[in-house]
């Protein structure tokens, strides 16, 4: 059975060699400690289930003390590199033109027909991938396919791939690693029973005397808690708990469906305004090279705020009707 | 209480503008001591965790192929591609694109999308060659805030509809919860309250995407007068 840890096997490599070609890009002012930050990723990718999980947590703590202290170096062009490169682009512009947007179709479409076809597929008795990371396994696959084709298309080397993902980490840098250890934040709060202490925290000081004082507290303690753990799953359990089904439910007599699924969008709303779900916050304000780390936040604050107000609405109008 | 000490710490890591990687693991590590665990404990709890969502991280596997594609023009591709649409304006751009990635999402079709394989490579640049081609060469602030704007309807499209599709992992959540409590309900019937808010969400959030385009051609009116 094809698992994650093929996958893993090929993200190691990848970050392997990130590593190597940044400790061989003269033009990175930091040099040694990027080589070493990509080293440890590569490390724990390839190792992470043969070490031990003390191990594990020394390597992360490496990593946050390189980021943290001094930080990684980002390489730079020279002028000559910089005119070498457009006129790459300009040559393969002109040759290739709109086919080059098929391999970027590629990886979305693989990762698509794999995850409906693979997930049952059986070989021997067994499943040839594991069903339950069929889209993952098969995104891997579609890189490799997407690879494969946009090789000789473009016609160039091996190696320029992995020299522009070392250039894209270099963009992204340490925070392509944070929403990894915000998961793992996640699960040792989890551990510490923080949820549970927040959660009877907010059910015993905050009183609710209406259908809408009681929508409107769960809706707003869904996305409190949504910002302050980053993940709407994580507040789910502890609101609905401790707000949506003694109040909504048992004493107002809502419907638990629309309680529930009203309440899960509003801890969405939480998780768009909160650096904490830093892979759809801050990661994409890396890669997309804006100077303000929380400018995607501040884009989606409206939105999240005016859909937050409407939840309570449709949860208060439609809870109690059906 | 001693265990809330790690959310301060992120609050005050994250405000103060500490390196968030070293605030979080900060507070990983104080947490777990609050909690009564020793540091050798702590650190393989952590450790422990970081290793099993070590899937999250996968998502960067894409970078060679879209840094590759990328080399070869990419980004000039997609922008060439707007400019052949007289009307395009980068409002109207995103709504379709909300549009479409809210509809696959629920259907189920998550893997459409996402920052890494279609904002930076086809979205952002697209979103800025609009209004490049209606205004001209744009200020780096009004870059960044379509680039933010592309990043942003990616993100709430996708939120608002995934809930639609009956086998999304939230739906699953839901259930479990509720059948732990005696109560059991059909996915479908959760389902179907999440299209209240996806409606709304496409309409809000299609307003201010309508809203940007005028507020661009204003700042635009500003610059170049």
């Amino acid at each position: 059975m094809i698992t994650l840890s093929y996958v893993y096997l090929l993200g190691g490599a990848l970050f392997a060699a990130v590593a190597i070609l940044s400790g061989l890009d003269p033009s990175n002012p930091k040099r040694a400690r990027t080589t070493a930050f990509w080293g440890l990723m590569a490390m724990s990718l390839l190792l992470g289930d043969r070490i031990s999980d003390f191990g594990n947590g020394l390597i992360v703590l490496a990593m946050a003390l390189l980021a943290g202290t001094g930080g990684l170096g980002k390489g730079t062009l020279t002028p000559e590199a910089e005119a070498d490169r457009q006129a790459f682009r300009q040559d393969r512009g002109a040759r290739i033109g709109n086919w080059l947007l098929a391999p970027a179709l590629i990886v979305p479409a693989t990762a698509l027909t794999g995850t409906l076809l693979l997930k049952d597929l059986m070989v021997g008795g067994v499943h040839l991938v594991d069903p339950k990371q069929a889209t993952l396994i098969s995104m891997a696959f579609g890189v490799l396919l997407a690879l494969a084709v946009a090789l000789p298309l473009i016609r160039t080397t091996p190696l320029v791939p992995l020299q522009e993902a070392r250039r894209l980490l270099d963009t992204v840098g340490w925070s392509a690693i944070l929403p990894q250890a915000l998961a793992a934040l996640g699960a040792v709060f989890a551990l510490a029973g923080v949820g549970k202490v927040i959660g009877d925290l907010t059910t015993t000081y905050i009183p609710a005397h209406s259908p809408l004082a009681a929508a409107a507290l769960y809706c707003c303690g869904m996305a409190g808690f949504t910002i302050l753990m980053g993940n709407a799953f994580a507040a789910f359990p502890i609101m609905t708990a401790g707000i949506g089904l003694p109040l909504m439910v048992m004493q107002f007599g809502g419907n638990p469906a629309v309680v529930c699924a009203i309440g899960m969008l509003s801890g969405f709303c939480g998780t768009l305004m909160t650096p904490m779900a830093a892979n759809f916050n801050l990661v994409p304000a890396a890669l997309l090279e804006l100077p303000d780390r929380y400018s995607v936040i501040k884009v989606q604050a409206p939105t999240a705020l005016i859909l937050l107000a409407a939840n309570i609405v449709l949860m208060t109008l439609f809870a109690f009707k059906v | 209480m001693l265990t809330l000490a790690g959310i301060a710490i992120i609050a005050i890591g994250f405000v103060a503008g500490f390196n968030p990687l070293l605030v979080v693991t900060v507070a990983a590590v104080l947490t777990g001591l609050a909690a009564g665990l020793s540091l050798h404990d702590v650190i393989s709890a952590l450790g422990k965790a970081f290793n099993d969502n070590r899937y999250v991280s996968m998502v960067w596997l894409v970078l060679p192929v879209i840094g590759l594609l990328e080399r070869a023009g990419l980004q000039d591709r997609a922008r060439a591609l707007i400019n052949r649409l007289a009307n395009a304006t980068t409002g109207r751009l995103l709504i379709a694109y909300f549009f479409l990635r809210q509809m696959a999402a629920a259907l189920g079709l998550t893997s459409l999308g996402g920052q890494a394989q279609m904002v930076r490579p086809l979205i952002a640049p697209m979103a800025e060659a609009a209004s490049e081609a209606r205004f001209g060469p744009l200020p780096e602030p009004v870059r960044h805030q379509i680039r933010a704007h592309a990043a942003a309807t990616d993100n709430i499209a996708l939120f608002f509809g995934e809930d639609i599709f009956i086998a999304m992992a939230s739906i699953l959540l839901i259930r479990g919860f509720l059948a732990g409590y005696g109560i059991e309900v059909e996915p479908f019937a959760l389902s179907v309250w999440a299209i209240p808010t996806a409606v709304v969400a496409l309409l809000v959030h299609g307003v201010r995407l309508w809203h940007l385009d005028r507020h661009m051609a204003r700042t635009m009116q500003a610059v170049n007068p």
